[in-house]
Order: structure tokens, then sequence, then C-alpha cells
């Protein structure tokens, strides 16, 4: 537990120490800024035509505000995960300091779980900025937090799973673009997998919707709580970490 | 201390570590010598459970790589070919991360840093970033980081290479200075680092044990047939350098002779004995014979002769490039 808390502290530092975090918390905050404008906008804009129509129509910003945004922040999210991972073992296998982590009295799995930990914080900072601007929505409105907190905890599974890909691929090359790319390549077709069940109903199909991130984020955006697509997520996870500790078993009996 | 048996490390196609054996005893400075690729840094990287070997085994501290790398790894401190340091980190920072790595904290931790700083001499660098430091700075951090904890064992691959020979100097008394508190393994391509820091030397040489020995020993070992450096000229002219060689291969005591080199009318010539003193008796030979005695002198042996002994002319030849 100790050791995890160490290489978590030491890479959150090494975040915030570099221009990276500050580059990818204000770009973040910039974008959902916007679409959090634009949310806002269109919302005023339906309430006031329903109201000139004189039959004004029951308004929800949960239904209408939140949930679209939420949607949007798991997309913006896929963007921005690349730029969070691609370091975290990349850099450590070109300085050469990995030599230090992995001849330290540490397990891989506790390196694996600090680091990964460590970017999930990172993404937490950047969804901290979200809310923000949800602040806005309970303080002149009266939505409901129940499904929002729901969104977010899905939000943060969601991008456990991506970051633990991210992780692995780290691990397989001493160049930080080429991680970078290659989980960005990984992270959008995890998200475009979802379109071929727009017109195919075969088992392939549904199994490669299935594999797609985006679908399980639907039931968190609504606020729901459905398990299965928790559980999904938990197995993304589970599965990134799993390959990451193998990808590092085998550097050392390559290396 | 330290216990290798029959380690062997087979990389996909070529063996690069090739069942090599030895022993380090409790305090002694051992200096692992070969040339470029003869497997030193992969001997290393086993020993400090960087990577597993293939076959075979060692023991650290008597805990094994294999069985318990955790206990080992608590033990032993390892300088890499290029210091493992983070550029965004400050000195005193980076050694303080490292100390809670290998299990220290508080106010030991506190006065480990204070200690290893002024051990390395990196107190004044302290507050400054890793990235600015200068060759000789980042070395002496990267040695103060294998002894933060310290360690039973040190094992330090390559300490002195990219550094100006001032730096040299400092970073092997530094070493040396190490020597009783710690087990010391550095591995070098620079013969005369083993001469001067290391006790006992183990040369390596395309992934096979080609010696190990006492550095003294050793040099005794290939002293064992004394060679002497004879140079012979004649107040009227040129000597007959074949005459002199039978004359030469008379003295009791000598078992060969030869014709080593001609500058005009001097003449030098190599002389082998077999151990004993027979420079007296070669002096009066040559005095006797009507010839000068220009010059006698024994031809040194250092240990890049052994090395180039042991490893072959084509493995030195690749080493001192």
């Amino acid at each position: 537990m100790r050791n995890i808390w160490i290489i978590w502290r030491k890479e959150l530092r090494s975040y915030f120490v570099s221009p990276i975090a500050y580059l990818l918390l204000t770009m973040f905050a910039l974008i959902f800024g916007f679409f959090f404008w634009n949310a806002l906008g269109y919302f005023v804009m339906m309430g006031m035509e329903s109201q000139m129509r004189g039959q004004p129509m029951p308004m929800n910003l949960n239904e209408e505000v939140i949930r679209p945004l939420l949607s949007n922040a798991s997309v913006i999210g896929l963007f921005f995960i690349p730029m969070i991972t691609m370091r975290l073992f990349a850099e450590e296998k070109r300085s050469g300091t990995i030599e230090l982590l992995v001849t330290s009295p540490v397990r891989d799995i506790e390196i694996i779980l600090g680091k990964w930990l460590a970017a999930l914080t990172m993404y937490g900072c950047m969804l901290l900025f979200t809310a923000l601007n949800f602040a806005f929505l309970f303080k002149y409105g009266n939505p409901d937090w129940k499904p929002l907190a729901i969104g977010y905890l899905g939000l943060l599974l969601q991008a456990g799973g991506l970051l633990a890909i991210g992780t692995f691929i780290s691990t397989l090359t001493k160049n930080q673009i080429i991680a970078g790319a290659a989980t960005f390549g990984v992270c959008l077709l995890l998200w475009i997998l979802e379109w071929v069940s727009g017109y195919e109903t075969a088992a392939w199909a549904q199994v490669l919707a299935y594999m797609s991130v985006i679908t399980h984020f639907e039931s968190f955006g609504k606020g729901v709580l459905d398990m299965k697509d928790a559980i999904y997520y938990l197995t993304v996870i589970f599965l990134g970490l799993f390959f990451t500790a193998r990808s590092m078993e085998s550097l050392r009996w390559r290396s | 201390m330290i216990s290798v048996k029959q380690l062997t490390k087979k990389y996909a196609r070529n063996l690069a570590v090739d069942h090599i054996s030895f022993e380090v005893q409790k305090g002694q400075i051992v200096g692992f010598l070969g040339p470029n690729g003869a497997g030193k840094t992969t001997t290393m990287r086993m020993l400090t459970c960087f990577m597993p070997p293939t076959s075979g085994g060692a023991t650290v501290a008597g805990f094994d790589v294999l069985e318990q790398p955790l206990e080992v790894k608590k033990r032993i401190g390892y300088l890499p070919e290029s210091p493992p340091l983070y550029p965004e980190m400050e000195t005193g920072e980076y050694l303080t991360f490292v100390g809670r790595l290998k299990g220290l904290s508080g106010a030991e931790l506190k006065k480990r840093v204070d200690y290893v700083c002024d051990r390395c001499a990196v107190e004044d660098v302290r507050n400054k970033l890793l990235g600015r430091l200068s060759k000789g700075y980042r070395q002496r951090v990267g040695l103060a980081q294998a002894i933060i904890h310290n360690p039973d064992v040190l094992v330090l691959d390559e300490p002195t290479a990219g550094l100006d020979p001032k730096q040299i100097n400092e970073t092997r008394d530094l070493i040396k200075g190490l020597a009783g508190d710690h087990t010391i393994i550095l591995s070098t391509h620079i013969l005369p680092e083993v001469e001067q820091t290391c006790e006992q030397v183990v040369i390596i040489s395309k992934g096979k044990l080609v010696a190990t020995d006492s550095v003294t020993n050793l040099q005794n070992r290939a002293r064992g047939a004394e060679s002497l450096l004879v140079e012979v000229g004649s107040r009227d002219g040129a000597v007959d350098s074949a005459v002199v060689v039978t004359r030469l291969q008379q003295i009791p005591g000598v078992s060969r002779a030869q014709l080593k080199t001609t500058h005009g009318d001097r003449n030098v010539f190599e002389v082998e004995s077999q151990k004993g003193f027979v420079r007296g008796e070669l002096a009066r030979a040559v005095v006797q014979a009507g010839w000068d005695l220009n010059e006698l002198r024994p031809a040194a042996v250092s240990l890049e002769e052994i090395f180039l002994q042991l490893t072959g002319a084509e493995a030195a030849g690749k080493g001192a490039a």
C-alpha cells in the first residue's frame, strides 16, 4: 500500500511540475465549457419558444442539459486519455529510470497501480472543472444530483478502463508519441465500434457493439447504475492492468 | 556475500552470459572486467533482479535472486550505466523519493538523505533540478541513490564512464571509501581502474568467465615467467643480433631470448626467464662478451597484457576501441 502511494505521489507530481497537467486542464475546461454554454443556450431558447407558444412543456435540466453534457464529456475524454497515459512507462523506459523502479524492493503490481491511480487522479482533476459548470445549474436551477453523481461515476469507470489500456500500451514502447498515437487509435476504435449496431443486428455486430466503451456509458448518462455496464468497465480495467503486468514481466525476460 | 553459480542468460539467439560462477567476500571491491558486449551489464542486471537468469542462479547476502527478489533488492544498491534520474526532480527530492522506495521513512530517511548528500558531495546541488546537472554531478547523485538505504552490496555499472579525468579520480576515491561498509562490484572496460580500485577481479569475455583472482595474484601469475628487456650496443658499429641471442640463451635460467626491436645500431632483446633472478648473470654475460649494456629493465606486466592474453587479441582490440 505504502509503495503504491509513493509511486502515485511521484507520478502526480510529475504531471503538475510539467506543463502537461495545466495544458490538459485548460483544454478540457475550455472545451467542456463551450459545450456547457451551447447546451444551456439551447435549453433557454427551447424554454422561451415553449412559453411563446403559450403551452409550456415540462422541461428538465437533468434530461436536457446534464445528460448530453455527460456523454459529451465521455467522448472528449477519449481524446485526452492518450495524453495522460503516454508517458507513464515509455518515458521511464527511454530515460532508464525503469531500472531504478524495477530494482527497488517494490512489486510490479504496486508500480502499475500507483501509476494508473495517478493517471485516474489526473483525469479526476479534469472532471472537477466540469463540476464548476454544473455548480451554476444548482445555483440557478433545481436539478436532481443523484443522476449526476452516477454520471460522474460512469465517467471515472470509463476513464479507468481506457487509462488501463493506455498504461498497457505505454509499456510496449520507449517512444511517448508512439504510445500516445496507439492509445488514441485504440480509444477511437472502441468508440466507433458501436456504429455497426446502426445497420446490422447479427451476432458479430452485437459483440462489436458490446465491446464499445460508449454503449456502456448510456445507462450511466441517464443516471441509472446498471451493474452490467459497471462490470464491463471493471473488466476492461482489470484486463488493461493485467496485460500491463504481463508486459512488464516480459520486458524483463527480453530486455 | 555474493555467490554466482552457473549463471546463464540466453537472448533470442545468442548466449549473453554463459555458465559463469564466482564468489565475492564481504567488504571486497570486485572489478568486473571485459570488453564491450562481454555480458557485464547482463550479469549485473541478473544480480540486481532486473531480469531473471535463463538457467543457473545467484545469491546475494544469502537470498536467492529468483526465489526472494524483494529481499535481494532491499540489500542491493544499483547504479546502472546511465544514472536513473528524473530530470524534473530536484536532487534532494529525488533522493527522498528513492529512499522511500527502498523502505526508509521519517527521521531515518532525512538522516540518510543528509548523509549521502554529504558523502557523495552533492550538497551544493541539493535544490537544483537533476536535468540541469553536469555529468559529474549526475554520476554522484546516481551513487548517492545507490547507497541511500545503506545496502550490503553495491553494484556499479561503469561508474566512471564519460567523466573527465578529475571526476574519474574523485569517483574512484569515493568508491574506495565506500568499500569498508559495502561489498562492491563494479564493471569497467578500463583496465587501470581495476588496478587502482579493486582487490579482486573477474574477467569475462563473450559471456564466458576467463579468470577470477585477486589483482596481485593475477599480476604475479602472468609474471611467473619474468620478461626483461635488454638493450645491447657496441662501440665499434653493429652487433650481430644472432650472436647475441645465442649468447643470451646460454645463460642458466633463460628460457627464451629474441630480438625485439632495432633502432639503428641499438638492438633491444627480450629475454624470458624462469622465476629467479638472472639480471646479474645477464649483465655480466653481455659485458664479458665485449658489448655495451645500455639498458636492462623488466618488461612491466600490466593487467592490460593479462587481459590481452586471457581474452585474446580480437576481443581486446574491440575493448580498446
